[in-house]
């Protein structure tokens, strides 16, 4: 029984174990799918969002700056196609020149200066002192001889502060000569200086060198290497136009993503650099929510899985318990009926022979009647012994009638019965056992009680149970079991008392219940009680008990008159 | 033969069909003993042979029988002598059977064992009825 139990409870276990985790699956794979999709995909279209606007950004500064570039360099062009050799040759031209142009660009030109085939400075105007200054060997020079008109990289010169030049060659009597201006590195370096994203987001230009062509923000230590892999791998991609977008750690954990474009006909390369946390810091902050969201559905619907299927296991077990009872109570009809076909075999065998018996026992008798016979000695003992053959006879065939009649109500069919006649049939198939027990079974039954529509044998089970019962509550000398019945407001009131031990007022909520029994194991199943309580309830009945320890107990029903 | 004749119409004459021998045996020397014409038989057959050699007033069956049903029996015998009495004796109170008994035309029934006195009185009856039909 309590192996049984443990197996029960097992399976319930193994039940609820089974049915949270179809639940946590069945709800989580959706979730996981659904948000893990959509994650990805707004991950996705953000990057492709913040790769295009980085694009555009960096390309509408790498314009401003090339526009810048031009301009200055188209000035000086301009100059140079305006003004003669001759003029420009006239240091005090020169100075008002770059007087006029600082005036227009806010000192943007540094000096201006002319040098002839050789390289040498002819004429200079600005703050420097350099005059007769040798260029012949600087390589601003050589490309500007070659190109007609250059820009060079920033670089720090005779002078020894950075800035770049523009040149712009010109002819005069077979000779060429250069014009040349230096741009303020201050003034350009705050263009570029200036393009700031947040606070990790800065511009820098590069030359084909790596060297850094403008200043760098913060104190960053120019990874020269990693720049390098950059231009390289900017300059595979050049054919591709347009700005190239990488991502790269720098160091172990530190992402950085960087947008490239060529500017100056290729010659510089600005990077813009931001750190990767900064530019998807949107996404990331998104991610986190529905991170958290995911967690937290996760965690309801592991805690909804676990109180759910404990309920729903809960309805299970009832429902088989249920099950498992009336299986038992069918079990227990079908046990009746076995019982009742058994009784109905061996009292029709038993009624032959002992008709013949009480027969052969009454022709003897007739023949005792005989003239010859009457003279016998032992007539008395004769006619003695053939009454005793025909009374036991007689009781045989009350016997085996009654098994007969119990027989028939073993089946279910309602039908009306006189309860009283029911009960006295029930108590003189009791007697016996009672006997057995010492204990004397009385009735006081009120007469002329209505028929009642009722199953005989259901009923039957019912006072069988409760007659045992008390019998078995009382097992001593001088057990008493009243059972008695009356008519009450168009009920029925049957009420079975004994002055047995009484049942323990803790036991007496449970003792209708299923399975609840104080009898040792293999003695009863527990279902009696609860048995009873079905059939009076299915009536429309109600079952009562009233207990007192060593007293006794009384049950009581109530059987509607329909 | 008509002295014999005379002599046998004022004897009620019974026709036992049982299968329990014994039974028919006692039962037939008892009756017997109190001036009934009885015929012994333990089987359908055999109840249905005599009647073919001679008419009974009033027939006791058996209701279960080896060979053939008491209420089977009784079918062919109310079709073939409309006019006999039959009384069933079973061993076993099957209420539904002895119902069917009666709505076939048997007139009485007893539950063996029975007392001997209620299955003289009850053939006494059934001859009173059969007497009294035959002579309207």
């Amino acid at each position: 029984m309590s192996n049984n139990k443990h197996l029960k409870s097992s399976y319930y276990k193994s039940l609820t174990r089974k049915m949270i985790s179809v639940i946590i699956l069945v709800s989580f794979m959706p979730m996981v799918l659904v948000g893990g999709i959509i994650l990805y995909q707004f991950n996705k279209s953000c990057r492709e969002k913040t790769s295009v606007c980085l694009g555009a950004f960096v390309q509408q500064h790498k314009q401003n700056i090339d526009a810048f570039l031009s301009e200055k360099l188209n000035d000086i062009k301009f100059l140079a196609a305006t003004f003669n050799f001759e003029e420009l040759r006239d240091k005090f031209f020169l100075q008002q020149l770059l007087f006029r142009l600082q005036q227009e660009y806010e000192s943007v030109f540094v000096d201006l200066g002319l040098v002839d085939e050789d390289g040498l400075l002819l004429t200079y105007a600005g703050p420097f002192k350099l005059e007769k200054a040798k260029y012949s060997e600087a390589e601003w020079f050589r490309k500007a001889i070659k190109e007609h008109y250059f820009i060079s990289d920033v670089f720090l010169g005779l002078r020894g502060f950075p800035h770049f030049i523009v040149a712009v060659t010109q002819y005069h009597n077979g000779r060429c000569y250069i014009l040349r201006a230096t741009i303020d590195f201050a003034k350009f370096n705050n263009i570029v200086e200036n393009v700031r994203v947040g606070e990790t987001g800065f511009a820098f230009i590069l030359n084909r060198k790596g060297e850094f062509q403008t200043n760098l923000p913060f104190n960053i230590v120019p990874d020269k290497g990693l720049y390098m892999a950059f231009i390289k791998r900017a300059e595979k991609e050049k054919t591709r136009k347009g700005v190239q977008i990488v991502e790269k750690y720098r160091g172990f954990a530190k992402k950085h993503i960087y947008a490239a474009d060529f500017l100056k006909n290729g010659e510089w390369l600005l990077v813009f650099q931001q750190d990767t946390a900064e530019v998807f810091a949107n996404i990331r902050r998104t991610t986190y929510i529905a991170v958290f969201l995911i967690l937290m559905g996760g965690l309801g619907i592991v805690i909804m899985a676990f109180f759910q299927s404990r309920r729903m296991v809960g309805f299970i077990a009832e429902a088989d318990k249920e099950k498992e009872m009336m299986n038992q109570q069918v079990i227990e009809t079908g046990k009746l009926a076995t019982i009742g076909e058994l009784a109905s075999g061996i009292a029709h065998e038993i009624n032959n022979p002992v008709a013949i018996m009480v027969e052969e026992a009454g022709w003897v008798q007739d023949l005792l009647d005989e003239q010859e016979f009457r003279k016998s000695d032992n007539l008395d003992e004769f006619e003695s012994a053939v009454k005793q053959i025909q009374t036991q006879g007689q009781r045989c065939k009350e016997i085996t009638h009654k098994l007969l009649s119990f027989a028939r109500k073993t089946d279910a069919r309602m039908s009306d019965v006189q309860i009283n006649d029911m009960i006295n049939e029930l108590v003189e198939l009791s007697s016996q056992r009672a006997k057995y027990s010492n204990t004397t079974i009385k009735t006081s039954l009120q007469k002329g009680l209505p028929l009642i529509k009722i199953s005989e044998p259901e009923m039957q089970q019912v006072f069988f149970n409760l007659i045992n019962n008390a019998i078995d509550a009382i097992n001593r000398k001088g057990g008493i079991i009243n059972i008695s019945s009356q008519l009450q407001d168009n009920n029925i009131i049957i009420s079975v008392a004994d002055n047995g031990s009484g049942i323990p007022s803790d036991n007496l909520p449970r003792i209708f219940d299923p399975f609840f029994t104080t009898k040792p194991v293999g003695k009863g199943t527990g279902l009696g009680l609860s048995i009873c309580y079905g059939i009076i309830k299915k009536l429309g009945g109600d079952i009562d008990v009233k207990s007192v320890l060593e007293k006794g107990t009384t049950f009581t029903i109530r059987i509607p008159v329909s | 033969m008509s002295e014999n004749k005379s002599v046998q119409d004022n004897r009620i004459r019974v026709l036992l069909v049982d299968d329990e021998k014994e039974y028919v045996h006692v039962l037939s020397n008892r009756l017997t003993l109190r001036g009934i014409d009885v015929t012994k038989t333990y089987s359908g057959v055999e109840a249905l042979q005599a009647f073919r050699k001679q008419d009974f007033d009033v027939a006791v069956l058996d209701i279960k029988m080896e060979d053939m049903d008491g209420l089977e029996l009784l079918k062919i015998l109310k079709k073939m002598v409309p006019h006999i009495e039959v009384i069933m004796l079973t061993g076993h109170g099957s209420a539904e059977e002895l119902r069917l008994g009666m709505k076939l035309g048997a007139c009485d029934y007893l539950i063996k064992p029975c007392e001997f006195k209620d299955l003289l009185d009850k053939i006494k009856g059934a001859y009173q009825r059969r007497k009294s039909k035959t002579e309207r």
